[in-house]
């Protein structure tokens, strides 16, 4: 194997992004048309993935937004721990694969013409469709919580242009010393189980260093959540007394919101001034989906735990947290590996190859609770003729015990999450 | 400790179900598996102008801040009575009206 030095690895580089800016010409006898909609966790994943082992397929890319932000290490943002740049990723990676990327936002599916119709009014024609649409948030299911109210009490749950955290980044910037920052948190399902309890952390991590007397009430509408008793040692050990957790059956279930006055109103009427409050309001599938008349009456998409294939329509493959998946949980992990299975099991129709008979689906959820101090809950999931189910004793979470006898395996995790999450963009974007 | 809410429509049209809500804020202490001495509510009972509409034994499987979702078919105008008993005799009480229109 020949040697390659820095200048001739750069030049390699250069010569095969040249050739790829005409996939059309490389292409001439595509075997197929592959349309992802969605350029997240699900669709950047099946669109590498798709160019790398099905190189004769077409791959075109929909994602409204010219770059992604990811919502996993949001958190660490408002925990001053990243940037907004270093969360944000480029889609240039995919188009040198040769992904063509189209930046518009779907509106419609037609599965019998096998279309897919751009917002700009363009129309894509698809032989496969892989939909990984994300999450849709439920307006007014929070009386008071509609697209206005982000902009006092931001959601941050999906990434979008990066504005919702960085608004919640200023404000709890801006946070008076001593004052109050409430979060409202769903009831399941909803994406990154959790997520909330992370941001809780690192809200933590962040004011305990600018604004020690300040006070967080994480109002709840469950009366449990993931890796409770993890973060709760974290709270403990790290935060003292600035987190106080309200689960549902303390009246911790968030109702209506009064943005003027910047109110929390709890189920049995309860008012809670806050002066930053952050809405993580309930969620269902993103509309695409859900208008299509792919999701069903729970608001979310049933599919096939083999293939993908939504069970509305044929052909179209749908991935991420748009789906029923339990116990697999809406996961940006679960995208991507999810992701492979429908690849494979879409283009075997039109490769002439076969779809994978007994898939493995794989999930880690690293958190981060402060400084060098990560945890996490790993599991392995298998299909099953009507569903998915958790391999027994395929994972687990991290130990539980006193933080000095700990503190290495928590500073190890750290650092794996930090692994983690630049080896699953390096999956989705390289 | 032990304080209870409730939530229900101040107004409903005449037959209307009406959704009632409550909530107590109460450990349920069975003592079986802890050494905390046994500390347990007994009842919840609704009453509509004087008669049970709703009444609920605890037991040890009780959850700890019991919470109750329930619904009355609003007839006539009503005064509703909520009451807890603690097994020791103990009640706590919560109380509303529902006009009928």
């Amino acid at each position: 194997m020949t040697t390659l030095t820095r200048r001739s690895f750069g030049a390699l580089i250069g010569a095969s992004a040249t050739t790829l800016a005409t996939p059309g010409l490389l292409r001439a006898n595509s075997t197929g048309r592959l349309v992802i909609i969605g350029g997240g966790f699900g669709g950047a994943s099946a669109a590498r993935f798709a160019r790398i082992n099905y190189p004769d397929v077409d791959v075109t890319l929909v994602e409204p937004y010219p770059t992604f932000v990811t919502c996993p290490y949001g958190n660490l943002i408002l925990g001053g721990k990243r940037t907004l740049p270093q969360i944000t990723h480029s889609y240039d990676g995919l188009r040198a694969r040769g992904v063509n990327v189209v930046q518009d936002r779907a509106a419609d599916i037609d599965p019998d013409a096998r279309t897919v119709a751009l917002e700009s009014g363009a129309s894509l024609q698809y032989d496969k469709l892989i939909v990984s649409p994300g999450i849709g948030l439920r307006w007014g299911a929070i009386d008071g919580y509609d697209q206005a109210a982000t902009e006092v009490f931001p959601h941050a749950w999906m990434g979008g242009d990066g504005s919702q955290i960085t608004n919640l980044r200023a404000q709890l910037e801006a946070l008076p010393e001593g004052g109050v920052v409430g979060l409202a948190i769903p009831e399941n399902p909803f994406r990154c189980p959790p997520g909330p309890y992370e941001r809780i952390s690192m809200i933590a991590h962040y004011l305990k260093q600018t604004n020690p007397t300040a006070k967080i009430l994480a109002f709840d509408s469950k009366e449990g959540f993931s890796k409770q008793g993890l973060f709760e040692d974290v709270w403990a050990e790290l935060y003292g007394d600035m987190i106080e957790w309200i689960p549902a059956n303390q009246d911790g279930r968030i109702v209506a919101v009064d943005v003027q006055n910047k109110l929390f109103i709890s189920e049995f009427g309860e008012e809670h001034r806050v002066d930053v409050g952050n809405v993580i309001p309930p969620q269902t599938s993103a509309a695409i989906v859900r208008d299509t008349g792919l999701a069903n009456d729970t608001g979310w998409v049933p599919v096939n735990s083999r293939t993908f294939e939504a069970d509305a329509a044929r052909d179209i493959h749908v991935i991420g947290d748009a789906t029923i998946a339990g116990p697999m949980p809406k996961s940006g992990y679960i995208a991507n590996s999810t992701s492979k299975t429908a690849v494979s099991a879409a283009l075997a129709d039109l490769t002439g190859g076969s779809a994978p008979s007994d898939p493995v689906y794989f999930n880690t959820c690293y958190s981060h609770g402060g400084e060098d101090y990560g945890i996490s809950v790993v599991a392995v999931f298998r299909a099953t003729d009507d569903g998915f189910e958790a391999t027994p004793d395929s994972g687990g979470l991290s130990p539980r015990g006193p933080l000095s006898e700990l503190a290495e395996n928590r500073r190890l995790e750290a650092r794996y999450a930090d692994a983690w999450y630049d080896s699953i963009t390096r999956d989705m974007f390289s | 400790m032990s304080t209870p809410r409730v939530r229900l429509p101040r107004s409903a049209s005449a037959g209307e179900e009406i959704e009632i809500r409550t909530l107590i804020d109460h450990p349920m202490i069975t003592g079986v598996s802890s050494s905390d001495s046994r500390n347990m509510l007994e009842r919840f009972e609704a009453r509509l102008n004087g008669d049970t509409v709703f009444r609920y034994d605890f037991g040890n499987g009780s959850a700890a801040n019991p919470t109750f979702t329930f619904y009355v078919r609003a007839a006539a105008p009503g005064d509703f009575e909520f009451i807890w008993t603690h097994e020791d005799g103990t009640e706590f009480r919560a109380d509303g009206s529902v006009s009928v229109s």
